[in-house]
């Protein structure tokens, strides 16, 4: 790896002055490498992150089954990584002209990843340093544990896709301050509607009472309120003293393992704690990434463009920019390209931004006329596109702008599969125009892992209770074992997993398959497997 | 492709026995539901895509880089450990990436492994149809706006898919003699008695062997004599049950026997071997993993043994029978077809004779199928087999069995009661277990029962 040329770093600080003057917001200082493709062997298995802590996997084929499950990537072969400063790849033999594109392209992935709140959490660090500190602690372990350290490695890999990205990103947006006292937050979440679960309009009333207590005496109003309840419920305070917030909060199968194992918070195990800690951390760097493609991709790809063509070093080159451009952001006639969708996302929010159509007096109007007619000139479509990058993830961005005129304006459509029998061919075919359908399609198409949590009722330190809530899909047979094997290791006791399986059921006389759903339950005790039918 | 009206017509056939039926409906159910994973993408999903192949246009080398980390070796080494430890075995070395382009029949064997995690299986889904995806352009619903082929056509599954990794997969490969020699001596692999040498049309070797009068490079002392007597007996100067004198001899310059440097056509052992697989819709997964996997090993182990003198010949079969190119299509290949099983084993001896391939070669056959046959009594699939049995070395068949065909399949029936196994044990071998439990061991003593001199005796 070696930084691009001082002539290529010019146009660059040169495309940065631009940008912001057009509004992105990235800090100034970014480096830029030009890489080989042996560089990119070693570097794609590690995120394109080269400090990331070595492990032998990364240097084996890492068979993925298509169809079957996917691997989703990470961050495989991204150009730019979310460090500070920013580092950017790039080929050695680039013409300028396409080079400005590209750093348009990669500033605005920069500017994403830097006020997108999906983000928040890698804003305060530079993970290059982070990783290499890890990979300096792993080593150090290697060292004096060996193998053993690639075990732990291998077993936290396992589960790594189940860290709880959501809940670590709402505890840290969540303004504490705002929490009301513990025995409050008892009273009403746990003690009114779990243990004497009052009716829902009794606790409005309680809820509506407190405020109005709190209101009349702002310095004691919770005492008096607590006088009250002790009236009513002699019992609370016993009740509360034996309540154990600990226990109901949501943690990830992984956090939940560090804190509560005792295997691994034996003396001589902590050091695996450590090692648990540097993949938990790197996989949630990570996971915003894979959350955030086709809203990421649409941003930078609808700024590379707004930049370069107004860009006077475009001249000459229009014919060969218009061609990559096409090729990066054209929408396929089958398939799915997040460039395309994004890109066209924002143009339809600005578009709508601008007409005053996600205004609240635009969706009351009932008349469709009116509604087509709709143009208020507000001229707010570029705050409105950058409030967008800033809130939202793929998720949210699909599920919230995906509507039949944008899906009718862009001559979207879902594209069925099916078999034709006298042809001897798949057809592919135009499945379904309806907004609904197509937005279904692309959730279902969207990176979502498994939702497998802890049972705390039932977990004990010998027994390690997971279940999988089951979402329409089973989870992928073959690899459970041998997953559960890790998390044993990791646990020092039993583990078991509860889940469902779809089972294919042929009824007479039909052509068609039935599906039943079962569940079963996993037991993997002193590495020995055994799964039965609930 | 399944002949529908040939289907229906054995269904209701009197002929038929019911347990045929039974797997003609389950093979026309499974048709319904299959996914077809080695079928190259007609189309890019929603993460096939990165800035890089987008924007650099470059495609990202994969595979290559175990070699320069790690060797076979090593990692062998470490699964053992892990056996040890108490951890499931990790390394497979059977995986196949695309044979390097433009050589024929060259197999690229990389180790591979998998990083399990709890993921959502796509393959079993409670709608009855199969994934879908996005679109754009002109069309109503319901209109057909691009076709695939079911049986991928030659040539096609090379730089169709989403491009990624393209190319690099080619750059370095452990060659299948590397694995041939690990399976031999690790995994004791029998050495094969190679039985008749034959002409190499491709290999020379250069020695003093022609002979020259007059001049050359070597005198040859005991052919010069022999040519001076001649020459004597001729002249006079040697008379019959008279010991010549040397010193009377006459000596002539050309009849000097020089040994001159040429070229020779080498005589050498060099085997073509036929794999030959089910590719109908009940081989779905784990049996053609299985098959797959253990052809390439057997295609190793033979190229060690002929150091590296072995071709290779791809025949898949569902109803009928074709020849593919090489070994990724030999294994990627899936259609949701019906099963003969003979029309395989007479396109063989259709090859073998048009070629003449038995004049030049050591021939083996390896068969791979989940012992599903259609044909009831198997006369046709004898036939053949006898056929084949003429010029072969060896026939090979594994059966991998579905979870769901259990007890003893039509293939291991058929074979069994024709007697051919008993007549002739040392050409023709069968071996069968189930798919699903097959691991890599088993996978590989199974090629030992269908490699080995001696027959092994298999309790599964």
């Amino acid at each position: 790896m070696e930084l691009i040329s001082q002539h290529t770093k010019g146009i660059m600080e040169e495309c940065k002055v631009r940008a912001s003057d057009a509004g992105l917001q990235f800090e100034s200082d970014s480096l830029e490498y030009i890489v080989s493709n042996r560089d990119l062997i070693e570097l794609s298995p590690k995120g394109m992150i080269p400090t990331l802590y070595d492990y032998w996997v990364n240097d084996v084929e890492v068979m993925k089954k298509k169809g079957v499950y996917k691997l989703y990537p990470t961050n495989p072969y991204e150009t730019v990584i979310n460090t500070r400063p920013a580092i950017s790849f790039y080929n050695d033999n680039n013409p300028d002209w396409l080079n400005i594109m590209i750093f348009y392209h990669v500033l605005a992935h920069i500017d994403f990843f830097q006020n997108n709140i999906f983000f928040k959490h890698t804003w305060d660090e530079n993970f290059v340093d982070k990783a290499l500190a890890g990979k300096r602690l792993v080593e150090h372990y290697r060292r004096e544990y060996g193998r053993w350290v690639d075990y732990v490695i291998e077993f936290s890999r396992g589960i790594n896709n189940l860290v709880g990205f959501y809940s670590s990103l709402s505890a840290k947006h969540f303004q504490k301050e705002l929490n009301p006292s513990k025995p409050i937050s008892f009273y009403f979440d746990v003690f009114l509607q779990e243990i004497k679960k009052v009716s829902e309009h009794i606790v409005y009333e309680e809820i509506e009472n407190y405020n109005r207590t709190l209101s009349q005496h702002p310095e004691v109003g919770e005492s008096i309120f607590f006088a009250g309840i002790k009236r009513k419920y002699p019992e609370f305070d016993a009740i509360y003293a034996r309540y154990d917030e600990e226990k109901r909060r949501r943690k990830d199968i992984m956090q939940y393992i560090l804190d509560h194992s005792a295997f691994l918070n034996k003396e001589e195990n902590r050091w695996m704690k450590s090692v648990m800690e540097i993949v938990r951390e790197t996989a949630l760097y990570f996971e915003p990434q894979i959350r955030t493609k086709t809203i990421n991709e649409g941003w930078s790809s609808y700024w590379h463009d707004q930049l370069f063509r107004k860009d006077e070093r475009i001249v000459g080159h229009e014919s060969a920019y218009a061609k990559i451009n096409a090729y990066v952001t054209s929408v396929n006639r089958v398939g799915l390209n997040p460039y395309a969708i994004g890109l066209r996302l924002f143009w339809y929010i600005e578009k709508l931004a601008n007409q005053g159509k996600l205004e609240y007096k635009f969706h009351k109007l009932q008349d469709i006329l009116s509604r087509e007619n709709y143009d208020q000139e507000l001229g707010k479509g570029k705050e409105a596109i950058f409030k967008v990058r800033e809130n939202f993830s793929d998720f949210t961005l699909l599920n919230t702008f995906i509507d039949q005129d944008f899906v009718d304006r862009y001559k979207l459509f879902v594209v069925g599969k099916r078999l034709n029998e006298e042809k001897e061919v798949y057809e592919y075919y135009v499945k379904s125009k309806k907004a609904s359908d197509y937005k279904q399609m692309l959730m279902d198409n969207m990176y979502h892992p498994p939702v497998i949590e802890v049972n705390k009722d039932i977990t004990d330190e010998d027994n390690l209770y997971l279940v999988h809530h089951f979402e329409g899909k089973q989870l992928y047979k073959d690899f459970i074992p041998e997953t559960l094997i890790g998390i044993e290791y990791l646990w020092g006791g039993a583990v078991q997993l509860e889940t469902t399986e779809i089972v294919k059921k042929r009824k007479a006389n039909q052509t068609k398959n039935g599906f039943d759903l079962r569940k079963v339950l996993y037991t993997v005790k002193d590495r020995q497997i055994k799964r039965k039918t609930l | 492709m399944i002949d529908w009206n040939q289907t229906i017509k054995l269904l209701s056939s009197p002929d038929v026995s019911d347990e045929v039926k039974d797997n003609i409906r389950r093979e026309l159910e499974l048709s319904q539901h299959l996914q077809f994973s080695g079928t190259p993408s007609y189309y890019f999903e929603l993460y096939d895509r990165n800035d890089f192949f987008m924007l650099l246009q470059r495609s990202v080398p994969g595979g290559g880089q175990i070699f320069s980390m790690k060797s076979l070796d090593d990692l062998l080494e470490k699964d053992k450990q892990r056996e040890k430890d108490g951890f499931p075995k990790k390394i497979r070395i059977g995986k196949i990436l695309k044979p390097t382009k433009g050589k024929k029949g060259k197999v690229v064997v990389v180790p591979t492994t998998t990083e399990p995690k709890f993921l959502h299986d796509d393959s079993i889904t409670q709608e009855e149809e199969e994934g879908s995806t996005g679109g754009s352009g002109e069309g109503e619903e319901g209109e057909v706006i691009g076709e695939q082929p079911v049986r991928p056509e030659e040539g096609e599954g090379e730089g169709t898919g989403a491009g990624q990794g393209e190319g690099g997969e080619h750059d370095i490969a452990q060659e299948a003699y590397d694995l041939g020699k690990v399976l031999t001596e690790k995994f004791q692999l029998p050495n094969l008695k190679i039985k008749g040498r034959k002409r190499s049309f491709t290999k020379y070797v250069y020695d003093l062997t022609d002979k020259h009068m007059g001049f050359g490079q070597l005198l040859d002392k005991k052919a010069t004599l022999r040519k001076i007597i001649q020459s004597n007996i001729l002249f006079g100067n040697v008379k019959e049950a008279e010991s010549p004198d040397p010193g009377e001899l006459i000596f002539n310059p050309k009849d000097q026997v020089f040994r001159i440097m040429s070229r020779e056509k080498d005589y050498e052992s060099q085997a073509i071997v036929f794999f030959i697989r089910d590719y109908s819709g009940s081989m779905y997964g784990a049996p053609t993993e299985v098959i797959t996997q253990q052809h390439l090993l057997i295609y190793s182990w033979l190229t060690y043994q002929y150091k590296n003198n072995v071709e290779t010949r791809f025949i898949v079969h569902d109803t009928s029978a074709k020849e593919v190119e090489n070994f990724h299509n030999y294994y990627s290949y899936q259609v949701a077809g019906g099963t003969y099983v003979y029309p395989a084993f007479e396109l063989s001896n259709e090859i073998i004779e048009k070629e003449q391939l038995a004049r030049d070669y050591n021939i083996y056959i390896f068969y791979g199928t989940d012992g599903d046959d259609w044909e009831d009594d198997g006369a046709n699939l004898i036939e053949a087999i006898k056929k084949n049995l003429r010029y072969t070395n060896r026939i090979g068949i594994t059966v991998a069995k579905s979870s769901w065909s259990g007890g003893t399949t039509r293939v291991e029936q058929n074979i069994g009661d024709s007697g051919l196994l008993e007549d002739k044990p040392d050409l023709i071998r069968l071996d069968g277990f189930t798919a699903e439990e097959a691991t890599e061991e088993r996978i590989i003593e199974g090629i030992k029962a269908l490699v080995s001199e001696k027959i092994l005796q298999w309790n599964s």
